[in-house]
């Protein structure tokens, strides 16, 4: 689109959207020192919760995690705002504890708005862009639905479901955003005349009803945790829970309801052609597909404090209101149920991931950033992990400096990307612990040391706090060869004690490591036994533990990203022409083509792309003296 | 950087074969697997000089052979290379190459040597460039003979194995993933079971591979007795020629000569030894321990009895110690051209196969092929087939290795998650061996068959 260059501001960066992707990478841009403005349609949806009112789950919460080692706000806001709080998955191991929430839908967004609005160098502006401006085919800024022209020298899109937003229930139609804001209808012609490929994806929600309509009694209750883990690394204080959810059950009559007016449904009536996610049925999705399963578990969720809506998991649907009213009101304990918001199906755009580098940044594009459901995914903590991802390093890009490039042995968020970029994504992708080959590695409970290291060397993490993480670093360090180093003499307290954990008693005396890395056996339960112990925090113990009761494993891991970090080290030149390169197989050097990877450990995951041709990459980067990094 | 090894000669029947290892570690990894008979350590050797010596495992010897060594950069390949020429064979050198395997070297990828050769500078662009058309046709090659290989046999079978724990990794996905959803707890007895039967069914694969590697080469095999029952005569009987020293002085087979030799439609690695007597005679000791040992290793013992003289107290034990090795036995009692009997036949009453024979005249022959076929025409021969190459049989052992990893976590309490690793290995292992990756298959699969989410 030409331009007349009249601008009405001017800044560095610009970010359409202000949902959980738009919100993190504008503050991270902004605190990077970039002077940042974030557009949204409302400012009354800035970092609203369209969906379930929760943050976290599996996975999901290892990403929140994440975010906040790496210096994001999405912890501190789940931390401040939550109604209930649980670690999923204690007793199936370290690997897959994930911390989930439910949160408080209205003063999250609050909190969030108002650390926005607080933020030093970002703009905050209630405005629908609708063009993205070029100058000789450089991004030079934005337009909004007002004519407003905004200079801008990188954008990032973080439309989430508003690009062409449809919402389908029943026969009925009509064109919109989540929640019933205004959808961006724009925008999306102005992407596709970068020459940017659009698609559509579709996802529902259920229906919220009123408290006062259901019969809990009839339910089961489900209470948060005694001990509460908070998400962020730097939240201190007790944390209270104050609410309960509860979990009830579809019945036949429910799926008889269902399936009678299963010609209704707008997804069953050929209505929508957006693909949607294989996660996230809708009710009679569940029903159709699984029709052998004799009920359907749902739970009812408090929207917040001052609110009387309940959120009802499990029942996202797309049929005629009527017809929900009639299903929900099958269910025991919701006989008399009032819904006050109608459960609903929306179709948006969004674009192909493959189209984008690591950095989220578009490989025909230069800074111009995806992020979030615009980009294929679908989850509050995905998009908020790809908002903070592409505001640093459209913020790195602009100051000069090298990229944030996190692979999939550092982080979840690593992976996410690794995936979307690389295989890119036929349903909105969800995030979930067996993506990752290296989750013993990239547990939840070692985020920081993991990545906040990453997030000082970018500027969002201070001095202080990097110091208080190698101060704890150095405390593991100690105690793991500490407990390495202590003898424990055999004596009758103690082998009493390792029966009755069911474990062999000690003939002669062994190490407190080898005591500990027995599973039936804990570091704080040998405490008795252990009488040199320090007085340590609980986080330090809880490292010290881990690292050493699966130590094996851990070594097995951390072979496995030595040998993956070698292919990933041996950096492919951007502007490659892979079909000039002899000996590569046809298929191999269209997929190199499309994806563009940045090495060949990336090229190395594409379909298409086999063991053969890695070697032939090899060579010929070799050959053309792109030398790589050795060890 | 670990050591890569591959057979480098072409992989067939011939007097030599060569086995390469290439890499920092080459030269640790051949010390493990040769000892030099000059007593020289193989890690002082210099480079482009040799070493005779033998070639063993875990101190039994496998093969004499020839060990050259060549210090980096001055090799094929730019770094440290040990090169084992043993005696050419399959079945030989393919155990060599096993050896280096188990003893910290990898099998080389297709055109790896090469490529290494290459980035050491040893190769020049347009040589470079041939490599890389050649090992792209070679990719395509290898690919479609996995797949023509008894008509995706091996695929089938894998995939057959691999289906089972992509099933079970997409139970324990969707547990771990969707803890809140109604599903079946994993884990326990149903887990144990499934990783059991996978074991057992990889194991099983390589077992086949084995035998029929073991069939297609020669069975190993070897003939026993008392000194002076004919050993030596059935041995030239069975070859064709005259091979062993014979003479009518007990105890003149010292050494253990291997022939392979035709019986029927079976073939023997056949080994003959000296007697198994107590003797003073240092050197012959030195024989009758060798043939105790490779008793224990072979197939199938052929025990010779003199049926012209009545059984002593020799051969009772030697049919108490052959009865003990457990393997498969054809008992053959000699010299029927000079006498029938004595006895033998009701010493010898609790075995499957008794022949009278006369390795003299020949008589007895058919019987005693007829036996063996018997024993051995059950095995497969194409069993060997279903695996393109070493490669192969490699990733499978991993995932075998994997696979008891995981049960020993199972049964030692570990938690669900870290067993989810191992069993996420063996997967991975398997499809390896196909070219395929398996991330994907147990996301698809928890979606698939699980009614999961909001």
């Amino acid at each position: 689109m030409q331009t007349d260059h009249n601008y009405i501001a001017e800044f560095d960066i610009a970010v359409i959207g202000a949902g959980h992707a738009g919100c993190e990478a504008a503050l991270a841009a902004a605190r990077l020192g970039l002077k940042t403005a974030l557009f949204t349609i409302s400012l009354d949806a800035v970092a609203n919760m369209p969906c379930n009112p929760s943050i976290g789950g599996t996975a999901k919460g290892h990403l929140v995690r994440e975010i906040d080692a790496l210096g994001g706000e999405m912890a501190k806001a789940a931390d401040a705002t939550f109604l209930q709080s649980r670690i999923l998955n204690r007793g199936k191991g370290p690997a897959v504890h994930s911390l989930r929430v439910q949160s408080d839908r209205v003063k999250y967004h609050a909190y969030m708005k108002s650390v926005v609005e607080h933020t030093e160098g970002l703009y905050l502006k209630q405005d629908e862009i609708t063009d993205i401006l070029t100058d000789e085919g450089k991004i030079c800024g934005v337009r909004s639905k007002l004519g407003s022209q905004y200079r801008a020298k990188a954008v990032i899109i973080a439309g989430g479901t508003y690009l062409r937003g449809k919402v389908f229930v029943g026969d009925v139609n009509y064109e919109s955003g989540p929640d019933s804001t205004l959808p961006a209808n724009f925008l999306s012609d102005s992407i596709r005349e970068l020459g940017i490929g659009l698609r559509r994806f579709k996802t529902g929600t259920p229906c919220r009803v009123h408290r006062r309509s259901i019969d809990f009694d009839k339910l089961e209750r489900q209470d948060g945790d005694e001990d509460i883990v908070p998400f962020s690394f730097e939240t201190k204080g007790k944390l209270e829970n104050t609410i309960s959810c509860y979990v009830g059950y579809t019945n036949a009559e429910t799926h008889r309801v269902i399936g009678e007016n299963i010609h209704r449904s707008a997804m069953y009536s050929g209505q929508i052609e957006g693909v949607g996610p294989r996660y996230c049925p809708s009710i009679e999705d569940k029903i159709r597909r699984f029709a052998d399963k004799p009920r359907h578990q749902l739970f009812i969720e408090p929207m917040g404090l001052d609110t009387e809506e309940c959120y009802v998991q499990g029942m996202s649907s797309s049929l005629p209101e009527e017809v929900q009213l009639a299903f929900m009101r099958t269910i025991k304990g919701l006989e008399h149920v009032e819904i006050m918001r109608n459960a609903y199906a929306i179709e948006y755009d969004c674009c192909d991931p493959t189209d984008l580098l690591p950095t989220l940044e578009f490989k025909s594009v230069p800074n111009l950033y995806g992020a979030g459901q615009f980009n294929g995914t679908s989850g509050y903590e995905e998009a908020a992990a790809q908002g903070l991802v592409a505001g640093i390093n459209a913020a790195l890009k602009l100051k000069g400096r090298e990229p944030m490039l996190l692979d999939r042995a550092s982080s979840y968020i690593g992976t996410l990307i690794d995936d979307l970029v690389t295989k890119g994504c036929s349903d909105p992708y969800r995030m979930m612990t067996s993506r990752s080959e290296y989750r013993l590695l990239l547990r939840q409970d070692n985020a920081d040391i993991r990545l906040t290291p990453v997030g000082h060397k970018i500027g969002l993490i201070s001095d202080e706090r990097f110091e208080r993480l190698n101060e704890k670093v150095k405390l593991i360090g100690q105690e793991i060869d500490r407990v390495k180093q202590v003898n424990i003499a055999p004596s009758e307290e103690l082998n009493v004690y390792l029966a009755e954990c069911g474990t062999e008693p000690l003939t002669t005396g062994t190490k407190l490591a080898q005591l500990i890395r027995r599973p039936q056996l804990s570091y704080e339960g040998l405490a008795p036994f252990d009488k040199g112990r320090g007085d340590l925090p609980r986080d330090v113990r809880e490292q010290a533990e881990l690292n050493i009761k699966y130590e094996g494993y851990i070594a097995i891991q951390e072979q496995q990203v030595r040998a993956m970090r070698k292919l990933e080290r041996r950096a492919l030149p951007p502007d490659t022409d892979y079909s000039q390169i002899k000996g590569l197989r046809l298929e191999a050097a269209e997929k190199l083509n499309k994806i563009k990877p940045l090495s060949v450990g990336q090229a190395s995951r594409i379909s298409g792309v086999n063991p053969a041709d890695v070697n032939v990459l090899l060579i010929w980067l070799s050959a053309y003296g792109h030398k790589e990094d050795e060890e | 950087m670990q050591a890569v090894c591959a057979v480098a000669t072409a992989l067939g029947e011939g007097a030599v074969a060569v086995v390469r290892i290439s890499g920092e570690d080459a030269l640790k990894v051949a010390s493990e697997v040769f000892v030099p008979y000059s007593g020289i350590a193989v890690g002082d050797m210099k480079g482009y000089t040799c070493a005779y010596g033998k070639v063993v495992d875990g101190g039994e010897r496998i093969d004499d052979a020839v060990l050259t060594v060549f210090r980096a950069p001055h090799s094929y390949t730019g770094e440290d290379v040990a090169e084992i020429s043993c005696h050419g064979g399959v079945y030989i050198t393919k155990r060599v190459l096993r050896l280096c395997c188990e003893n910290g070297a990898r099998p080389a990828e297709r055109g790896e040597f090469t490529r290494t050769a290459f980035v050491n500078g040893k190769l020049d662009l347009a040589q470079a460039e041939s490599v890389m058309e050649l090992i792209s046709a070679q990719g395509e090659l290898t690919l479609r003979s996995a797949n023509l290989t008894r008509t995706g046999e091996l695929s089938d079978r894998i995939g057959k194995v691999r289906a089972r724990l992509t099933s079970l990794l997409g139970e324990l996905a969707a547990w771990a993933d969707y803890p809140d959803e109604d599903l079946p707890e994993v884990g326990g007895d149903n887990m144990t079971a499934t990783v059991d039967e996978c074991l057992a069914a990889a194991e099983k694969l390589i077992k086949g591979y084995d035998n029929g590697m073991m069939f297609r080469n020669g069975i190993p095999a070897v003939i026993v007795g008392k000194p002076n029952v004919g050993k030596s005569t059935l041995m030239n009987l069975l070859l064709g020629y005259e091979r062993a020293i014979v003479t009518d002085i007990a105890g003149t087979t010292r050494d253990l000569l291997e022939e392979t030799v035709r019986l029927g439609d079976v073939t023997l690695r056949l080994t003959d030894t000296a007697g198994l007597r107590e003797t003073e005679d240092a050197v012959e000791r030195i024989g009758v321990e060798l043939a105790r040992k490779k008793l224990g290793e072979s197939a199938l013992i052929i025990a010779v009895f003199d049926g012209s003289t009545a059984p002593d107290d020799e051969d009772k034990l030697l049919i108490e110690e052959v009865k003990s090795c457990g393997g498969r036995v054809i008992a053959l009692i000699n010299k029927t051209d000079i006498s029938e009997g004595n006895g033998y036949a009701e010493l010898l009453g609790g075995m499957a196969y008794v022949i009278g024979i006369s390795a003299k005249t020949g008589k007895g022959r058919e019987e005693l092929e007829a036996a063996a076929a018997e024993l051995f025409g059950g095995l497969d021969p194409d069993e060997g087939m279903i695996f393109v190459n070493e490669r192969q049989r490699f990733c499978l052992g991993r995932a075998v290795e994997s696979l008891e990893r995981a049960r020993d976590g199972i049964l030692t309490g570990m938690s669900p998650d870290v067993v989810t690793i191992d069993i996420t290995e063996a997967a991975a292992a398997l499809a390896e061996i196909t070219g395929d990756r398996i991330t994907d298959d147990i996301v698809n699969e928890v979606f698939s068959r699980f009614c999961v989410g909001k």
